[in-house]
């Protein structure tokens, strides 16, 4: 059948606003490039997209376990969507562990795929099933379609000699191909990608085109669907748009960052999960004048970026907190040298290896305050897969201008998610080209000709930069404490603590934008009770809560951080108009702590670290809540407690705890620091 | 002013149309601070004299140094340069060596910078074979942080550390190096300007990581026993019969000429012919090794970096190896180069991608 028939969209289909989809097998079978592929072509027929891998931290933990499972969920939808859905509508399940594994986590009256090839008595066994959930009864709620997807699709690609094995692999593609059908979405893009993909290996490429196409021959045959659904385009602004996932999407950044500077890019890397593919997109890009080295660790990973700098590259280094951790010496050697570095951390779940593939939020502090002596630094966080080209476009920005490290906060859910990006106009893209030194700036006590390497902009405070082969400006910088304007070797008591607040100065007149506030029902002051803030990639899930709540005819405003270090000059007198500052964050309240140290303002924190981003509904119940807890408040109802108060604050604590559902991983855990009830400052 | 743009594309500054660079050039005016008699202070003397010889100019020259007494040198050259963090000059130096093969670029560090704390990073840069010219002043002890045992001390060394001496066997750092795959390996000796100003001038010829080795000493906490200066035409008092006796002195290596030592050449490094391994003999042997750095094969110079480890007071010195092979550097600009052969490539282009879709809104 000629592929154009293939991709006609089916007549009569159901119009969805949108749907949740999650893909899960086992850790080899292939979910995460068959998510991956969903989501494109979800994304070239105009969706709005977002996605959220999760994978097991081993890269093969036993077959059939639940231990393996890998998944891939999906939330595509005909409007702007911020966070990949709190529950699937569909799961595809390629194995029994899949299913246990993803089960609970589904809509009641969800459908259900999964591939009976594998609910053998050993499969059940391995996933750890006592009985077969097919015929227990247990999966009632759902609607259950049992298909041989791996008979199917090893039927379907008996003419390409593959080994028995390897034909058994092509059943994502047939699963792939059956759910493209089901949600009317054209394969042609995917079968280009296999194409290229497999290009080396014709007999494989071909077997996965055939599963592909049998899949969704398949669907359109059997009848065994009752409904074909459609998620018609999203209106997006106008443009051309790319389906992009956050690492690329820094990478992408720090290139355009370095082409606006008109500098080469240089990379010093070593591989860590979930950072990693930064390096390898870096790696790639070799004709963009990307020069990428992999050290043999963290700290010569940073040493060679802070080399290169310092010889005219934009130097920059990625890793994950661990790294991070190698690296806090060298950064406070850049912080003194005052040369342009960005260090991007992806954080992933800590301390030490912690939960390697899992996100979140709790090296915030690290970055802040992570370095011995007074060496501050610049911190700015992505917030969603697209933004990581315009965060690491503005890190670059600060490092350049202020000739500064400045860290670069992402997490493994910024990472590894993807969503629609538009693809921005070169003229679009601001330049943040310096000027280099090139000749003396100074007169030393004879009245010759001389370079200071620690005079500087009176403006911004940046010292003039002058690298190796500039006649005439040699001169010697490092970790020792420099004398003002020369830059040698100084003890001077005096001359120290000057350098010390001059480098401070320097961070903290750095020009970032004001806090912006999202408040459809007014400005700071004149609109909702309680503003809810965050940072990094909370501003998806909260962006969402807020909307669902405001749905609910209730108020509330969102403001989320870009720049953490230094904080927008208008923090404060924003803050300080809300009754209630709710602080939801990925760790346990590090945020919260900060902006206290910073405005004096206590907020009201919202915490958890189960490795998964928040959930929209666990969000939008703690919004209601602090809503409710102030209107209570105002009718005399609940006392207030102090904010501040250790007792009250254990007794919340309890309370919370108290009030916890049982575990389940759908569950909004009150943790530490949820003051919902202490509302109020 | 100008901008970046395409600086570091092609060699900038250059001596060339200038008077050639002297003494005075490679000079600052920063006090030199090291203990009266360090061994530092004649190798700074050397490479001042040293730099304006090889002929680039203070600014194609950058010299970067870890933490320590020896990697103060930077400060007294009037090059660019990085004092950098413990152990780790061998990373900066490789982000600045690799991006800008215009350059010279010098690293200073000490036994405890460079095999201690930065063993890792010295080990790779040499396996890598980075264009470096890796000066590691060996004075045994930790200097800076008054007198611990190194990765050098010998067995027994008494420190504030170890009262009782200490426990761990040194390294050889020409073994070490030669271990790691380094294409250059000498060793020299502070007291000796003429034998140091030559293998730092066949290091700085060295196309890819040249590890001299110069054993330095430290009178503060480490002094080297001073030692006979045979080319001043000075003989030990008692030349006594035993070959591993110090008052022989280092025994110096020269290119194509038998390894013979002693007053009279009475000592000599003689080969077994069926096993290959090196041993002492007499000077008359016919079987006395002639030394050549250039063999491809580093298990001759790695035989006798060991050989004077059991059996001779002093270590040899000289080049022990200098074979030739790409430098990371020049791989790594011909990978650029073949990347790009129509110079960098079009952002728009790698923006857009090949899976861009149009949207009109
Ligand atoms: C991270 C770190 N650890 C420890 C030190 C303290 N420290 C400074 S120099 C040094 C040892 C230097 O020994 P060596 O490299 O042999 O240099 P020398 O002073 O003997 O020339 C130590 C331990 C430091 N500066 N940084
Ligand atoms: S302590 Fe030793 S190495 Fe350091 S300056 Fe004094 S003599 Fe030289
Ligand atoms: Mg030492």
């Amino acid at each position: 059948m000629p592929t154009e028939q293939l991709s006609e969209r089916p007549e009569g289909a159901r119009r969805l606003e949108n749907v949740v989809i999650r893909f899960a097998g086992d850790s080899g079978d292939g979910m995460q490039l068959t998510g991956d592929r969903f989501g494109a072509q979800a994304a070239a027929i105009g969706n709005d997209v977002a996605t959220l891998p999760n994978y097991p931290a081993e890269i093969r933990a036993p077959a059939g376990t639940v231990a393996g499972v890998s998944s891939y969920q999906l939330h595509i939808a005909d409007h702007d969507i911020r966070t990949p859905g709190d529950q699937p509508d569909v799961l595809v399940a390629m194995n029994p562990a899949a299913l246990k594994a993803n089960v609970a986590e589904l809509r009641p009256g969800g459908v259900i795929i999964l591939d009976t090839d594998a609910f053998t008595v050993l499969g059940l066994e391995k996933a750890g099933y006592d009985v077969d959930p097919l015929t227990d009864g247990s999966l009632d709620a759902f609607q259950v379609h049992g298909i041989n997807l791996t008979g199917f699709a090893a039927a379907a690609v008996a003419d390409h000699n593959l080994k028995r094995k390897d034909a058994a692999r092509t059943k994502n593609m047939f699963a792939l191909g059956l759910v493209s059908w089901m949600f009317s979405q054209p394969i042609e893009d995917t079968i280009a990608y296999l194409h290229k993909r497999f290009a080396s290996k014709p007999d494989v490429q071909a077997a996965n085109v055939s599963a592909l196409r049998a899949g969704w021959i398949y669907g359109e045959a059997s009848e065994a669907f009752a409904n074909v659904y459609e998620v018609k385009p999203a209106p997006l602004p106008a443009g051309t748009y790319r389906h992009m996932k956050g690492n690329k999407a820094v990478a992408y950044g720090l290139v355009a960052a370095a082409h606006q500077a008109g500098m080469p890019l240089f990379l010093g890397a070593y591989p860590i999960t979930p950072a990693s593919e930064i390096l390898h997109e870096l790696s790639a890009l070799a004709s963009n004048d990307v020069r990428s080295f992999q050290a043999e660790d963290e700290i010569a990973a940073i040493g060679a970026a802070i080399g290169g700098s310092y010889a005219g590259m934009l130097g920059v280094t990625v890793t994950s907190g661990p790294g991070m951790a190698l690296k806090a010496e060298a950064l406070g050697l850049a912080v003194i040298m005052e040369l342009p570095l960005v260090i991007v951390n992806v954080q992933r779940g800590g301390p030490s290896t912690g939960l390697p593939t899992k996100t979140e939020q709790s090296d915030l502090l690290q970055a802040i305050y992570g370095r011995h002596g007074e060496a501050p630094m610049p911190v700015i966080a992505v917030r969603s897969a697209a933004d990581g080209f315009d965060a690491a476009m503005e890190a670059a920005r600060i490092a350049l201008a202020y000739r500064t490290p400045v860290i670069l906060l992402s997490d493994a859910y910024i990472a590894n998610g993807s969503e629609p990006w538009r693809v921005p106009e070169i003229e679009e893209l601001p330049f943040i080209g310096i000027d280099l030194a090139t000749e003396p700036n100074g007169v030393d006590a004879e009245g010759n000709p001389v370079f200071l390497p620690y005079a500087r902009d009176p403006i911004t405070l940046a010292r003039p930069l002058a690298i190796p082969g500039t006649p005439g400006l040699t001169h010697r910088i490092g970790g020792l404490e420099k004398a003002d304007l020369t830059g040698a070797v100084s003890y001077d008591p005096d001359n120290h603590d000057l350098m010390i607040r001059t480098r401070q100065s320097k961070i903290d007149g750095i020009d970032v934008p004001p806090l912006e506030v999202e408040d459809p029902s007014g400005p700071p002051g004149s609109g909702a009770d309680v503003l809810v803030i965050g940072w990094g990639s909370t501003w998806g899930p909260i962006g969402e809560a807020c909307r669902q709540v405001r749905a609910e005819g209730m108020k509330v405003a969102q403001a989320h951080l870009r720049h953490i270090v230094p904080l927008p000059a208008n923090l404060a007198s924003v803050l300080s108009e809300y009754h209630t500052v709710l602080v939801p964050e990925m760790n346990l309240g590090q945020l919260a702590g900060h902006l206290r140290r910073e405005t004096l303002i206590d907020t009201v924190g919202y915490n958890q670290t189960r490795g998964m981003p928040f959930r929209t509904a666990e969000l939008a119940s703690v919004i209601t809540r602090v809503i409710q807890g102030i209107d209570e408040d105002a009718a005399g109802a609940a006392g207030t407690k102090p904010v501040g108060d250790v007792g009250a604050r254990r007794a919340a604590l309890s309370e919370a705890g108290a009030a916890k559902p049982a575990a389940h991983a759908g569950t909004a855990t009150a943790t530490q620091h949820d003051g919902t009830r202490e509302a109020g400052r | 002013m100008s901008t970046v743009n395409g600086k570091a594309e092609e060699p900038v500054g250059g001596a060339s149309g200038r008077r050639a660079p002297t003494v005075a050039d490679f000079t600052t005016g920063q006090e030199v601070r090291w203990c009266p008699g360090c061994g530092d202070h004649a190798i700074l003397s050397t490479m001042r004299g040293l730099l304006p010889a090889l002929g680039v100019a203070p600014e194609n020259t950058v010299v970067v140094s870890g933490i320590g007494c020896s990697s103060r040198l930077p400060y007294y050259l009037d090059t660019y340069g990085i004092h950098s963090i413990h152990g780790r000059a061998p990373s900066f130096a490789t982000g600045i060596s690799i991006n800008r093969p215009d350059l010279s670029v010098w690293v200073v560090t000490g036994d405890g910078d460079a095999l201690a704390i930065g063993g890792n990073h010295l080990i790779h840069a040499l396996r890598r074979n980075v264009n470096l010219k890796i000066l590691l002043l060996n004075n045994h002890i930790y200097g800076l942080t008054k007198g611990q045992a190194s990765p050098t001390s010998k067995v027994g060394t008494i420190g504030p550390s170890s009262p009782f001496g200490s426990l761990d066997n040194p390294f050889n750092p020409i073994a070490l190096a030669l271990g790691a795959g380094a294409t250059f390996v000498a060793r020299t000796i502070d007291t000796d300007r003429r034998h140091l100003t030559a293998t730092l001038t066949a290091a700085a010829a060295h196309k890819g990581a040249a590890l001299v080795e110069i054993r330095q000493g430290c009178p503060t906490f480490s002094a080297i026993p001073r030692q006979p200066n045979r080319a001043a035409g000075e003989t030990s008092p008692a030349e006594s019969d035993d070959p591993s006796a110090p008052e022989h002195g280092p025994i110096r290596l020269s290119p194509g000429l038998p390894i013979v030592f002693g007053a009279k050449e009475q000592w000599g490094i003689v080969r077994d012919p069926s096993t290959g391994e090196l041993g002492i003999g007499h000077g008359g042997d016919s079987r006395v090794v002639v030394h050549d750095p250039g063999t491809q094969n580093s298990t001759y110079a790695y035989a006798l970096a060991r050989l004077a480890e059991t059996s001779l007071a002093e270590p040899p010195i000289g080049v022990y190896r200098s074979v030739s092979a790409p430098s990371f550097d020049q791989l790594y600009q011909e990978r650029l180069a073949t990347a790009r052969p129509d110079g960098r490539g079009d952002l728009r282009t790698l923006l857009k991608g090949t899976d861009s879709w149009t949207h009109a809104g």
